[in-house]
């Protein structure tokens, strides 16, 4: 009698459910899995060496390249190591102005996995209408910083600058006319705040409408109920963060466990599953956006009512407004050493961490006194979440191993930095 | 006119060959009749797919080729044309370039028992539900022998997700056609529509509720989802499974060859429509026998109820997602076959009480 043998398959990197460039070795059995072994590595850019070599000013906006679809999360991690070792002072203001955009990028990140999980288990559609809301969050980071992704907003000691009055507009284009233009430019006639605070009223009925394609289908469910239960001692054990922690039970976010920034005087509560499955990854995910969607809309009534400065005033720091370096010989000299030699952070060392949408994102920074990080070490959470695939994955299907890479939400920026 | 042809046929080839001539001759040009409008209407589905499912996402769709993208089928045409066939160096290769040709022919060949209208039929066989059955199970050949011919595992995944699926949903077809062919009491197509527009409602001029889908309703779910099964389409695309074995049997092939089996997959589709309309939706009888219903012609009534079945499995396509492989065969073994079964009982019992409507 033959032997029969399991057969491997090489499931990626150009392989569309692989979410970038994950290469996979899949050990099957039939369709079942015995062994799933990723490959990292093919977008290691050396995020971490390359910050040496730079002031700590411009590696700002190597860390949005980390995890790119939470850009300002992860500045967020970077400026607070940063904050820490220096010790100083945020104003309250940009402490607001950054939960706001944090949490706008969690909706942001929380989409795309959303649309992204959902068109890998087969479901099309629920990606396009993720991308509709995802376009205004896009506009909320243009308006604010120029870019809609990259947006290197963040800075130490505050951020780049206030929020602007005037939402940019579409513009009139051949294959539109005045009334679908006037549509569109409906919500942007007022300030950023006046935006948001539009999208913050509409977008609980949009999660509504993903959640009629997909909590209560039969399919949905049978693809996702019982595919890559994680116990909770496991998932301790494998060194889980954010929703997939949260997914197998354990009520862990450093939002309120660590509060950092104002995150203590907002009032949200912590979704956490019961199963450790996809199903209950999904449904914290959905109920993360309507929290986060109301702590934006908490952070938009304080900042109507609170103007003041949104960076720090120490400029050995931040730089002086652009009136008084051209008025006053030491502002100009302030200026020019910042921009120049950049600025020198105290020896020591630091680790800060912030509630990314995928987890824990930590910056572990070294500083020898100099205007350069001695040495910079990021806690990405997809790495932990990726190491446990061959766990999560085996006896499952070909087809669960898509949808538990789905449920991880891996980005390969940050997995190989 | 035909007996014109006729008699000129056999003055030119004589009393024996000229009628064969002449037959043959005219089995040609209908076939032609019925292709040509089936490639375009083949052609113009992808579009309206693009299209509907785009105005479902929030899309506008293609709108850039001809006016309101029309020609933008002929455009995807054109360039499948020129694209180099690539043949895998290890592909088998004589089974590799067989294979899309095993797709297309199944689907192609099915036509000749569909009448259009009455009367209007290339082959009124008998047996034509029989054919069907017959040619729609050949239909899987072709991807199980494209999986094995190209070498490569994920088409050899596809190929055996493909045989197994396509085997267990043509039981369930299968079986939901025989209780239309029982109270149809023939295999003949035609036979089968004529016998739908008779009944107590059709005598009032309500022929939309003589039509076995009211009382086979059961049936038509069944043979409709299998249909969608059948012809490998969301949410039973575990075939093609796009996000898991990328495309399964078509992997490897590209350019006319990867077409072919497009085109056999559109042309199901259609195929699928036409027998769902002819089996439960009256095929080309007016919903309601009065006068601004009756003024369209058969054909016409036919091709409006093929298209809103098409659309049917369009609209399925952009709501769903995927079914995992094991979950298709449990939903095929264990619950439609099942059904199947217990209502052949139920029809039959129906129809020896006094009480049949047949």
């Amino acid at each position: 009698m033959p032997e029969i043998r399991n057969y491997t398959l090489n499931f990626g990197p150009q392989h569309p459910a692989a979410h970038g460039v994950l290469r996979l070795v899949l050990e099957l059995d039939g369709e079942v899995i015995q062994r799933a072994d990723p490959h990292i590595g093919l977008l290691h850019r050396a995020t971490e060496k390359l910050a040496e070599s730079k002031t700590f000013m411009q590696s700002v906006p190597y860390m949005d390249r980390l995890d790119y679809v939470s850009m300002m999360a992860n500045e967020h991690g970077y400026v607070l190591a940063i904050e820490k070792l220096l010790g100083v002072d945020v104003p309250v203001r940009a402490q607001y102005i950054r939960v706001m955009f944090d949490e706008i990028t969690r909706i942001l990140n929380h989409l795309l996995w959303l649309g992204a999980h959902a068109l890998d288990v087969g479901a099309m559609t629920v990606f396009l209408y993720a991308f509709r809301e995802r376009e205004d969050l896009m506009d909320c980071y243009e308006a604010v910083s120029g870019a809609r992704m990259h947006a290197a907003y963040y800075r130490p000691g505050g951020v780049y600058r206030d929020l602007p009055d005037a939402m940019p507009k579409y513009e009139a284009q051949i294959s539109r006319n005045a009334r679908a233009m006037a549509e569109m430019n409906q919500a942007r006639h007022g300030s950023l705040l006046d935006f948001i605070e539009d999208f913050t009223a509409r977008f609980p009925k949009c999660v509504d409408d993903y959640e009629t394609l997909l909590t209560d289908n039969r399919i949905w469910k049978q693809r996702t109920v019982g595919i890559g239960v994680v116990s909770p001692e496991r998932a301790l054990a494998l060194g889980f963060t954010g929703p997939m922690i949260r997914g197998s039970g354990i009520e862990w976010d450093l939002r309120k466990k660590q509060p950092y920034e104002v995150y203590a005087h907002l009032n949200f509560d912590i979704p956490v599953g019961r199963n450790g499955d996809c199903y209950d990854r999904y449904l914290v995910r959905i109920e993360e956006m309507r929290q986060s969607n109301s702590i934006v809309r908490q952070c938009v009534e304080w900042l109507r009512s609170n103007p003041g400065p949104v960076i720090t005033a120490n400029h050995k720091v931040a730089p002086p407004s652009r009136v008084d370096m051209k008025s006053n010989m030491e502002e100009l000299i302030h200026h020019f050493k910042l921009f120049t030699e950049g600025m020198h952070v105290p020896e020591g060392e630091a680790y800060a961490a912030v509630e990314a949408p995928k987890g824990e994102f930590g910056i572990y920074l070294i500083s020898d006194g100099a205007n350069k990080p001695y040495r910079l070490k990021i806690r990405a959470p997809g790495f932990a979440h990726l190491a446990a695939l061959n766990e999560m994955s085996r006896g499952h299907m070909l087809a669960d191993a898509v949808a538990i890479i789905g449920t991880q939400d891996i980005v390969f920026g940050e997995i190989d930095r | 006119m035909t007996d014109w042809l006729l008699s000129a046929a056999q003055g030119t080839f004589g009393q024996v060959w000229g009628p064969v001539v002449y037959q043959t001759v005219l089995n040609l040009v209908l076939i032609v009749a019925i292709i040509v409008p089936l490639m375009l209407g083949v052609a113009y589905l992808t579009l309206w797919e693009r299209k509907l499912i785009g105005w479902m996402q929030i899309r506008i769709g293609p709108n850039r080729v001809g006016p309101g993208g029309l020609l933008q089928p002929v455009a995807d045409g054109l360039k499948l044309f020129l694209k180099e066939i690539i043949l895998p160096a290890k592909a088998n290769k004589g089974l590799y370039v067989l294979a899309p040709v095993m797709a297309l022919m199944p689907a192609l060949a099915a036509w000749a028992v569909i009448p259009f209208a009455p009367d209007v039929v290339l082959a009124d066989v008998n047996a034509g539900l029989l054919y069907l059955l017959a040619l729609t199970s050949l239909g899987v050949y072709g991807v199980i022998i494209a999986g094995w011919a190209s070498n490569s595992k994920y088409a050899f995944l596809g190929a055996m997700r493909s045989a197994a699926q396509m085997v267990s949903y043509e039981l369930a077809m299968g079986f939901a056609l025989v209780v239309v062919l029982m109270v149809s009491g023939s295999l003949n197509l035609s036979d089968i529509v004529e016998g739908q527009g008779k009944g107590r409602f059709a005598a009032m001029g309500w022929t939309l509720l003589s039509w076995n889908w009211l009382p086979l309703l059961p049936m038509l779910v069944v043979y409709f989802i299998s249909g969608v099964a059948e012809t490998n389409r969301a949410p039973f695309d575990v075939v093609e499974g796009e996000s898991e074995i990328v495309a399964g049997h078509m992997i490897e092939y590209s350019g006319m060859s990867f077409a072919l089996f497009f085109l056999a997959e559109y042309m199901n589709m259609w195929l699928i429509a036409a027998l769902t309309v002819l089996m439960f939706f009256g095929g080309w009888q007016a919903p309601v026998a009065v006068a601004p219903f009756t003024w369209l012609p058969p054909i016409g009534w036919l091709l409006i109820k093929m298209f809103f079945v098409v659309s049917l499995f369009l609209w399925i396509r952009a709501t769903f997602p995927r079914y995992r492989y094991d979950q298709i065969m449990r939903l095929g073994w264990k619950i439609f076959i099942p059904v199947t079964l217990v209502w052949i009982v139920v029809v039959g019992v129906w129809m020896q009480t006094p009480w049949s409507i047949w």
